[in-house]
């Protein structure tokens, strides 16, 4: 933990990286935060001005792969500047200070920083039997999470986990486990989902808090919208092939090495927002789809429990593994018309005497000639 | 049925041409949407030697899908207004069961369709009360099926009428969820369209009304004696 708060650019000088590698990241994560080419002075007078804004970063219930994501970024700069370097004054899996040292690191930054620290938080937080299934110094993650979130300036919820609950959620969320937004109120929550997200997106949110001084625009999910306004689907280069109904039938088939869309075998592309087909992973080489196999919808909520991955819609809860809702309506339909059926057939035999009369008195009513 | 008297009927107006109207349009929009939706929910495995470039087949079904629900829906709140400035039968008094005589008529016709006993005449000459209350269930599963498909939509428009529903996804728990549950009740359009279908059958078969082709023309014939007893 620094004394005295540094600017980015002052770090990276210290790491010996020139004017240009400065500039060069600076228009780099401009273009990955979604930021208009205008906005690139902004962030480099941000970067080199102010000082790098306090992080302590938690993992509660998680896998860490938030974490994994990020310090895999495509640009070195990132993980060793932002993340290495930044003052990260708390974080489970980076800092070199273990037990009572990492807790009081804890405590000193967020009374030293109070009201201007930003709270990352990787992981959902269990708040069944009292939050016991997931504890870090004696104290529950809820209990943490609580006191951490008062004095933090504004809090990012990395990953599924925290955004939505993932994999821990799942039905049937044996520990409660709860996302950020969900146990937190009164703060601004920006949520970044994803299994993990993808490290440009983090480094794009962290450097627009750092350029701009405030939170991103956000959608109705609390998702940056610079990320997350658009569907894998609506970037996604097999789209065309959705547009011409060619689709892969079997994984194995002649469509799938065309590399038509996935679409029927189960692809969440259309019901998932994310930068996946723009960004796409590991410094751009590729993404789920571009190596044939379809979007899970990792950032979506319930995607665990909208499963099966490989079928396009979900099973229905209460009727058995795999009978989507056309199952039951063919069933339904066919039980509708056997009864439709069986009650013509009735209408007929039971009134069979009295049809008859009627037909005859009908026709002598109307005195017609026979 | 052993009542009814066939010499003396009067001819009744029912069904105003806009009700007609608005019952075909309905009709046809709801064939055409569960038909392309039910595609694009499983597309068919067509194939074709011609390049990818030269097919659009599911964008066409898609489009028919989306501009037809356009008219659905317009159709639909046309049918709301009508219900407040047209003639009586086109009115959504019956559409709840809050009075005792709906209660009444709803068990009557419920005797008269499933137990196939009749006693006495209908008491209504527009949609009787079982009826009435059927469309009324039919009428939320409408308004779910513009709300979640428009709320589907909304990620695929920028128009303001569609971003009108976009809260509608956040609040299921995502697109995925809202497509579930839109592709769910198609089937049960399917289910109405055949119990909706048959029982028009059966009710112009033992009343003798001419209800089905009451709403082609309107007219419906009401038996003479029992008329000052009808609303």
């Amino acid at each position: 933990m620094s004394e005295k708060p540094q600017t980015l650019w002052e770090k990276m000088q210290q790491q010996g990286y020139s004017r240009r590698d400065f500039l060069r990241f600076c228009g780099y994560i401009t273009a990955a935060a979604g930021i208009h080419a205008s906005g690139l002075s902004t962030v480099v007078r941000a970067l080199e001005t102010k000082p790098r804004p306090p992080v302590v970063w938690f993992h509660f219930q998680e896998c860490t792969c938030c974490s994994e994501s990020f310090i895999r970024s495509s640009h070195p700069i990132v993980a060793d500047v932002i993340l290495d370097r930044i003052s990260l004054d708390y974080s489970e899996t980076l800092q070199a200070a273990a037990g009572h040292q990492a807790e009081e690191a804890l405590h000193q930054a967020m009374e030293k920083y109070h009201g201007q620290y930003i709270m990352t938080v990787e992981g959902s937080v269990p708040t069944k039997d009292g939050g016991i299934y997931c504890t870090i110094g004696g104290r529950t993650a809820l209990d943490v999470v609580k006191e951490a979130a008062n004095g933090a300036k504004a809090i990012i919820a990395w990953g599924s986990c925290a955004s939505n609950g993932c994999v821990q959620s799942a039905k049937p969320n044996p520990t409660g486990a709860t996302p950020i937004h969900k146990v937190i109120s009164g703060k601004p929550i920006i949520n970044v989902p994803g299994c993990p997200p993808i490290a440009e997106v983090m480094a794009g949110v962290i450097v627009h808090i750092l350029a701009f001084d405030r939170l991103p625009h956000l959608d109705g999910l609390g998702r940056p919208k610079a990320f997350y306004s658009k569907r894998v689907h609506d970037s996604c280069y097999r789209r065309p092939f959705y547009d011409a109904g060619l689709f892969v039938e079997t994984f194995d088939d002649e469509n799938a090495k065309k590399g038509y869309c996935l679409y029927k075998m189960g692809c969440r592309g259309p019901v998932t927002y994310n930068s996946c087909g723009i960004i796409k992973w590991n410094n751009g080489v590729s993404y789920p789809i571009q190596s044939g196999h379809g979007c899970i919808g990792c950032s979506e909520a319930n995607f665990w429990d909208n499963g099966p991955f490989y079928q396009h819609l979900a099973s229905f809860p209460g009727f058995g593994i795999e009978t989507t809702a056309d199952t039951i309506g063919a069933i339904v339909g066919v039980g509708t018309v056997a009864g439709i059926a069986a009650h013509a057939i009735s209408t007929n035999i039971r009134k069979r005497k009295l049809i008859k009369e009627e037909i005859e008195h009908s026709v002598k009513d109307a005195k017609l000639p026979r | 049925m052993a009542n009814v008297k066939h010499s003396e009927f009067y001819q009744v107006y029912v069904w105003q041409i806009p009700v007609r109207v608005y019952h075909w349009v309905n009709a046809a929009c709801v064939l055409v949407l569960a038909v392309t939706g039910y595609l694009i929910g499983k597309p068919l495995a067509i194939h074709s030697s011609a390049e990818a470039s030269k097919q659009y087949w599911f964008g066409t079904i898609r489009f028919i899908h989306f501009a037809t629900a356009y008219i659905f829906l317009f159709n639909y709140l046309f049918r709301i207004y009508w219900g407040f400035v047209g003639n009586r039968y086109s009115r959504f008094s019956k559409y709840l069961p809050v009075t005792r005589a709906n209660w009444h008529e709803m068990l009557r016709v419920l005797r008269i369709d499933i137990l196939q006993i009749r006693k006495g005449p209908l008491p209504s000459i527009g949609h009787n009360a079982l009826a009435a209350f059927s469309y009324f269930i039919l009428f939320l599963a409408f308004l779910f099926e513009v709300f979640t498909g428009f709320g589907l939509y909304a990620a695929m428009s920028k128009h303001w009428f569609a971003q009108m529903f976009a809260w509608i996804v956040p609040l299921m728990g995502g697109d995925f969820a809202v497509r579930q549950w839109h592709h769910a009740m198609m089937w049960v359009f399917v289910i109405f369209s055949l119990i909706h279908i048959y029982l028009v059958f059966y009710h112009d078969y033992v009343e003798g009304r001419g209800v089905t082709s009451s709403m082609v023309g309107g007219w419906k014939f009401i038996e003479k004696d029992e008329a000052d007893i009808l609303d």
